[in-house]
């Protein structure tokens, strides 16, 4: 055996076993590379009262303005599940009904206090025209589907 | 492949090649920027804000194809010590660096008004951190040694263990739960973005590259150029004898 063909053996056992522990470290962190929680996994995950992030798109037709005028009330759903907000504060451009959204804060009584609503845009960009002869063709592909398949993985 | 790593060869070759890449910069970058800025429409969500876009993703995709050519090049000069494999792996790194940094901070300007904030640690934006420390990281390494061959050794080994990234990054996205969306273009059942955007993107994607090849061919050419000086210097002052341990190979393979 050749001294090239040496060193590329041992570069190739090198980098299998780099790769291997790559995998497996990130394997047993897969719970805490976890940036958000969808609703349905708070419902078989403890949370308990500790700050966590909430993930999923906000509920058509569930978003009230509170009298007070900065409050906001709003549902996340993954349409398996559906989880109270509350938001008191500004929220981003792109929030809106049936639009992903990630919310930062934690559970009091059933209702989920934010503290900090971030706005999660999805991987589809077309121009508006396109989306209305989307939407009037019925073939209009719903943001809410490709989240019960994030849903569904979990 | 081993025919070109003659720098006598690459010197004529690159030569050849270096004013048709420079060129292509020039007319792709023009191109580009004007389907970027008026030849394509506004966002059916995003509006006129998604144009950063054009510059974010190619510049993306550019640190990580950068980072890969550097680690096969490091491969390349461990296993066959290929003196043109080093130079190209040093000479790839600050524009490898610097599209990372434009790809984070226009990533950052354009989470500010879309997502709300500046910057998240999910796993997407943290391991494009991680490839810009690895980019400074290499760059200090090469440096730090008063050998040349030794800290190109170095780097390259730190090239190799940091390429376990460029699949997390890729993957990131799928793999968990993150703000960033998914993959548009490089994605199971064709890219999700209307072709009237998918042009400028595609155009931007080539102005960088072409910018990428012209100017990594000219580091490694300066390079080059830097060694001979270096050589004659000894030379005149009486040989290699007394200069610096290593150099040998690097110049027999000038000769050659």
């Amino acid at each position: 055996m050749t001294r090239k063909k040496r060193r590329l053996y041992m570069l190739g056992l090198a980098l299998l076993g780099l790769g291997s522990a790559t995998a497996l470290a990130l394997t047993a962190f897969q719970d805490n590379i976890v940036f958000f929680y969808s609703p349905s996994q708070l419902q078989t995950q403890q949370v308990g009262d500790r700050n966590f992030r909430l993930g999923g798109l906000v509920e058509e037709g569930s978003v009230q303005k509170q009298p007070d005028g900065v409050t906001t009330a709003f549902r996340v759903t993954d349409t398996a599940h559906t989880v109270d907000v509350r938001y008191r504060g500004q929220l981003p451009d792109l929030f809106r009904e049936g639009q992903g959204v990630v919310a930062e804060g934690r559970m009091t009584g059933g209702v989920f206090v934010a503290r900090e609503v971030l706005a999660k845009h999805d991987e589809n960009y077309m121009p508006p025209e396109v989306s209305e002869a989307l939407k009037q063709a019925g073939v209009y592909k719903n943001p809410a589907e490709s989240a019960t398949k994030t849903a569904k993985k979990e | 492949m081993h025919r070109f790593a003659n720098p006598a060869r690459f010197l004529r070759l690159s030569a050849l090649l270096l004013p048709w890449c420079a060129g292509a910069t020039v007319i792709l970058t023009i191109l580009g920027l004007w389907f970027s800025l008026f030849g394509s429409p506004p966002d059916y969500q995003q509006g006129e804000t998604v144009r950063i876009m054009y510059i974010h993703v190619p510049a993306a995709w550019m640190s990580l194809f950068v980072y890969t050519n550097m680690a096969i090049a490091a491969a390349c000069g461990l296993v066959w010590k290929h003196p043109l494999a080093d130079l190209f792996a040093k000479a790839a790194a600050p524009i490898g660096a610097g599209f990372t940094f434009v790809c984070l901070v226009t990533g950052s300007l354009w989470g500010a008004p879309m997502w709300g904030t500046w910057w998240v640690w999910d796993a997407r934006l943290t391991s494009v951190l991680i490839l810009f420390f690895l980019y400074l990281g290499y760059m200090a390494l090469v440096n730090a040694f008063d050998d040349p061959q030794r800290g190109m050794k170095a780097g390259n080994v730190l090239l190799l263990v940091g390429i376990v990234n460029v699949p997390i990054i890729k993957f990131s996205v799928d793999w968990w739960n993150t703000l960033h969306q998914p993959a548009s273009v490089v994605r199971m059942g064709g890219p999700s973005i209307d072709p009237s955007m998918l042009t400028p993107l595609l155009v931007m994607a080539g102005a960088f590259t072409a910018y990428f090849l012209a100017v990594v061919l000219l580091r490694v050419r300066t390079e080059i150029a830097q060694r001979k000086i270096q050589t004659l210097r000894l030379a005149v002052a009486g040989g290699p004898a007394d200069g610096v341990a290593g150099e040998g190979g690097v110049t027999d393979g000038m000769r050659g």
